[in-house]
């Protein structure tokens, strides 16, 4: 065991090219999702907390309720999409890149939603009297509320990202962990101990802590920043 | 002078999940003399101000401006302001632009803005860590920089220190000194007879008494008004 963590931290020390290979890819298809979950996601719940429409609290539910879906579930949804008899067969994207951040896009999407959600909503409603007495509504008021709080935006985004760069189902399942393609921190991980190439997936567990780590460390030290300069 | 003004409310009334919070009531402001919105909490001082401002829609009447489109003639100062995260000078310039005043002109209006109440020095601070005094005259800052015809005040001291109201309410005299008609509602006597003409004393959402400050305090009309007048003041 030990000796498994002093190899594993070795290969870390190194950067093994194998290694430093699976770790780009990782983040790539990680902040690729996190990126176009956002794009979608934060106008999303932003719309969906300011806005005022039947069935509104029946969505706030489904979504909050999505942000647990199972990464296998997704995997196997995109899957079937994706999947040669599927509707986006053609497209050939089974088993690449793309189908991974499609399918991490899907998992986290509903997370980056449900948080900005709450956070436009709360905000909306310390603004919107302020706003509309300023002759500020609609579109306006929302980037205006969005702008103003984008460092709390930012958790919703870390979470997303966190989420994606942790999950192993669902792109163990439309990237098939093909090696040199489509093989990822989680699955090299899962794949590995499974062979019993314990220093391997330690390393890569070590990096995925550390990645994960200062992803957070530098979000909490741009929101401190944030708010001692803004309030 | 005064395009907006009078606003006549006409049948004005406001409910609220089955309760009646303004009954109906007919009442029009003239331009000039400074109106004080007395009255016990939850008369309906701060769902009258807002009704007339255009926050909430009547349940039932009207609110009528002399002219069309008077958004931009009016202002309204909250008890507690809501800044945005960004400086106090671009807090000014925000609601100059949302008022649709030409960019080459936002900064030197919102620079006035900022020296009549006196808060130049802190231009380029954040709007949110100023104090609450500080907030609450740059929200009158941001009132200002627009030259309302009419200016609400909805407690605009309820939260503030002797030394910050007393700066708040020099502030809303120069208000009233440029031309604006100062509608404010308070609940310290003191500032309604320091800054008010006239009385409108609300009690569970009827206007029990309008009357001259002059008149009101010494010997108010309504039996309501002289039980308020009477607790608020159990010395006089």
């Amino acid at each position: 065991m030990q000796e498994a963590i002093l190899s594993g931290l070795a290969l870390v020390a190194t950067i093994d090219q194998r290694l430093w290979e699976i770790v780009a890819l990782s983040l790539a298809v990680s902040l690729s999702a996190a990126a176009l979950a956002s794009l979608l996601g934060l106008p999303l719940g932003a719309a969906i907390a300011v806005g005022r429409f039947p069935g509104r609290q029946a969505v706030i539910v489904v979504l909050n309720a999505l942000m647990g879906l199972p990464p296998v579930v997704v995997g196997l949804f995109v899957y079937l999409l994706l999947s040669r008899a599927g509707p986006l067969g053609e497209l050939g994207l089974l088993f690449t890149p793309p189908a991974m951040v499609i399918a991490q896009t899907v998992l986290v999407l509903p997370i980056i939603a449900a948080l900005a959600r709450q956070a436009v909503e709360d905000a909306w409603r310390e603004y919107e009297e302020q706003l509309r007495s300023l002759g500020v509504d609609g579109l306006r008021g929302a980037v205006t509320v969005l702008w103003d709080i984008r460092y709390s935006l930012l958790t919703a985004v870390l979470a997303g990202l966190g989420r994606a760069s942790a999950e192993v189902g669902a792109v163990m399942i439309v990237g098939g962990n093909i090696d040199g393609v489509t093989r990822v921190m989680t699955t090299t991980i899962a794949l590995e101990t499974s062979k019993g190439d314990l220093p391997l997936a330690l390393g890569l567990g070590i990096v995925l802590i550390v990645i994960v780590l200062a992803l957070n460390a530098g979000a909490h030290l741009i929101k401190e920043a944030a708010q001692r300069r803004h309030g | 002078m005064s395009d907006i003004l009078p606003l006549r409310l006409e049948g004005l009334s406001y409910a609220a999940g089955g309760r009646t919070i303004i009954a109906p009531l007919d009442l029009t402001l003239a331009a000039g003399d400074s109106t004080v919105i007395l009255g016990a909490n939850g008369a309906g001082k701060s769902v009258l101000m807002r009704l007339m401002h255009g926050l909430l829609a009547p349940t039932t009447g009207r609110v009528v401006w002399r002219t069309d489109g008077p958004r931009r003639r009016q202002a309204m100062v909250f008890q507690r302001p809501v800044m945005l995260r960004r400086s106090a000078l671009a807090n000014v310039v925000y609601a100059l632009d949302a008022a649709g005043v030409p960019a080459g002109q936002q900064a030197r209006l919102a620079r006035e803005a900022l020296a009549e109440v006196g808060l130049v020095h802190l231009a380029h601070r954040a709007a949110r860590v100023l104090s609450g005094g500080e907030q609450q005259r740059l929200a009158l800052a941001r009132a200002w920089a627009l030259h309302p015809e009419v200016l609400f005040l909805d407690e605009p001291t309820a939260n503030l220190d002797p030394g910050a109201t007393r700066e708040i309410e020099a502030v809303i005299k120069a208000f009233d000194v440029a031309g604006t008609k100062i509608v404010m509602s308070t609940h310290s006597l003191g500032q309604a007879r320091r800054l008010g003409d006239e009385v409108i004393f609300l009690h569970q959402g009827r206007i029990a008494e309008r009357a001259p400050i002059e008149k009101f305090f010494p010997q108010p009309a309504s039996p309501e008004a002289a039980a308020f007048v009477k607790g608020e003041l159990p010395w006089a």
